[in-house]
């Protein structure tokens, strides 16, 4: 493929940045929600069924071979975009919930008994909360939070001194949805893996901003999500290390896990078949490889760099006078071009409709985030996200709605 | 006193002169809203809030001398809007006027689209709320 080189070159291959809304060309700035898709990815999920449709891995003609490769090339291509030792490691789910309830539900079970201690921190996503709760109360183990600050940062200070032997399992999101924050993950790591903790990361909002190296974080697990790294809706993965794969019993039961069934009981198939049961996305999954090949193409650092010049842009924007009805959520720097903020007067519901009106479409409500939202004194907030096919003029163009929005609140 | 068609035709003549402007035309239900006569805080408890809403809607109904007055309120200002709609359009009318009403101003303003499907089910609900209210002081008589 050639190099793609120009914002307004990658703009052209996602068609539904050309939609209207409400008379208004839209500016789509909900990137953390779900990213749109290339038409790469369109024409993947179309080419499948129109040419390839066939069950994988089952049957012994051309199209039930062509799918399987097609595949399991996405499981090879996955492997060198996280740096997998291989490629059995990463097993494909519905997505970041279902891959960390997943964990909870077998590594948890396996390992966590009364008076243990799983370790979180107070801004995860509700996904990467309510499994933990469950398994928690079904194995007597107990919850334990790192606290954040007021700058949306976590208190690494207060995290290493709370990692103590109890805790069994670390489950910390590396980017916040709802903040941008990008946490010290790899210090975590270490601290966990010193006192014979395993670590997982919910990767749902880095995977489309920077380059992933599980060997290098040396992460137990982690959660990554299809629809938002510019692939289909329905897909995530869970990568984890072999070994602890191995020794976690099956999440799910039923066809493709299995190596042999009798009536009364069955062995398991092979990683990573074992937690793939049933017929899976096989379309998405497919066409997830022209996302991955999207990113690898753009390379991270480009986006990287777009991404500040956004959100820098936008920033310089916002601290104007003019703006002094917006309060910014999670000031820290170390971030993604995310930014949560209230306009003070204003329900961020109104906010969002107001911003709709005039083709912008950003995220409002609580992110699922509730404790977090709790913490900062607030019951939601409007979120912009930015991805690499955003540009300058929409930044503009946002902060002129924005501020038409503040000089109506007397 | 105006009928409850005269009102409808009235908001409908407002919302025209707007044209597509999404925007004027929410801020415009938003300044409806502003008008909307205070509600007595202690009206505004959880059995008097409207199921099905994002936002938190309030609809107290008071009884007088055989027509329907109704306090309203609500956490936003575009949902506070319409509600206040209602209210203008059923304020102080009989049991039987609310329950015969046929809302086409909701179609004929474009309501559908101004304020999108998850608040057109909450508008709903407001609309079901107050005509149970109706339906209940009906049958009391």
């Amino acid at each position: 493929m050639n190099p793609i080189n120009s914002i307004a070159e990658i703009r052209s291959l996602f068609p539904v940045l050309n939609e209207q809304v409400n008379g208004k060309q839209l500016v789509y700035l909900d990137n953390a929600a779900t990213t749109q898709k290339p038409i790469s990815v369109i024409d993947a999920l179309q080419s499948y069924y129109l040419h390839d449709n066939a069950n994988i891995h089952r049957s012994a003609h051309t199209l039930a071979s062509r799918a399987t490769e097609q595949f399991e090339s996405t499981r090879e291509l996955l492997q060198t975009f996280i740096n997998a030792k291989e490629s059995a490691e990463c097993i494909f789910t519905k997505g970041v919930t279902e891959s960390i309830n997943l964990v909870a539900a077998s590594y948890g079970k396996l390992v966590l008994k009364a008076g243990d201690e799983v370790l979180l921190t107070e801004m995860e996503h509700h996904s990467n909360l309510v499994p933990w709760q469950r398994i928690c109360a079904e194995t007597g183990a107990v919850l334990k939070f790192i606290p954040i600050q007021t700058d949306g940062s976590i208190d690494l200070e207060a995290a290493l001194a709370i990692i103590n032997p109890k805790v069994k399992i670390v489950s910390v999101v590396w980017v916040s949805n709802a903040l941008g924050t990008i946490n010290p993950i790899a210090t975590i790591i270490e601290a966990a893996h010193a006192i014979g903790a395993k670590v997982m990361i919910d990767a749902a909002q880095a995977a489309s901003h920077f380059k992933i190296d599980v060997q290098a974080l040396d992460c137990d697990f982690m959660a990554i999500s299809s629809h938002k790294l510019y692939g289909p809706t329905g897909l995530g993965v869970l990568y984890g290390k072999r070994e602890l794969l191995e020794a976690m019993p099956p999440y799910q039961s039923g066809g493709e896990m299995i190596k042999e069934v009798f009536l009364t009981h069955s062995t398991y198939n092979e990683l990573p078949y074992k937690f793939e049961a049933g017929t899976p996305n096989i379309a998405a999954v497919i066409a997830f490889k022209m996302a991955l090949q999207f990113v690898t193409d753009i390379g991270h650092e480009t986006i990287a760099v777009h991404e500040k010049s956004l959100y820098d842009a936008f920033l310089l924007g916002i601290q104007q006078s003019s703006f002094n009805k917006i309060k910014l959520i999670g000031t820290n720097p170390h971030k993604i071009a995310v930014q949560s903020f209230e306009v003070v007067g204003m329900h961020h519901f109104d906010v969002g409709m107001l911003l709709d009106a005039s083709g912008i479409a950003v995220r409002t409500g609580h992110h699922c985030t509730q404790p977090l939202m709790r913490k900062f004194g607030i019951e939601g907030t409007v979120r912009a996200s930015f991805a690499i096919y955003n540009t300058a003029q929409e930044i503009d163009y946002f902060l002129a709605a924005l501020q038409k929005i503040c000089d109506r609140i007397k | 006193m105006k009928t409850i068609n005269d009102i409808q035709d009235e908001i409908i003549a407002d919302f025209s002169l707007f044209e597509d402007d999404m925007e004027s035309k929410l801020f415009y239900l938003m300044d409806i809203g502003k008008k909307l006569a205070p509600m007595d805080p202690a009206h505004q408890s959880p059995e008097f809030i409207i199921k099905g809403c994002m936002s938190k809607v309030w609809v107290y109904p008071i009884f007088n001398e055989g027509s329907l007055q109704f306090e309203a309120d609500s956490n936003t200002e575009i949902t506070k809007g319409l509600v206040a709609l209602l209210v203008k359009i059923w304020n102080n009318r009989t049991p039987a006027e609310i329950l015969q009403t046929d809302l086409y101003f909701i179609t004929q303003i474009g309501m559908g689209s101004m304020i999108g499907s998850q608040r057109s089910n909450g508008f709903a609900g407001m609309i079901q709320q107050m005509k149970i209210y109706a339906n209940a002081f009906q049958n009391h008589n």
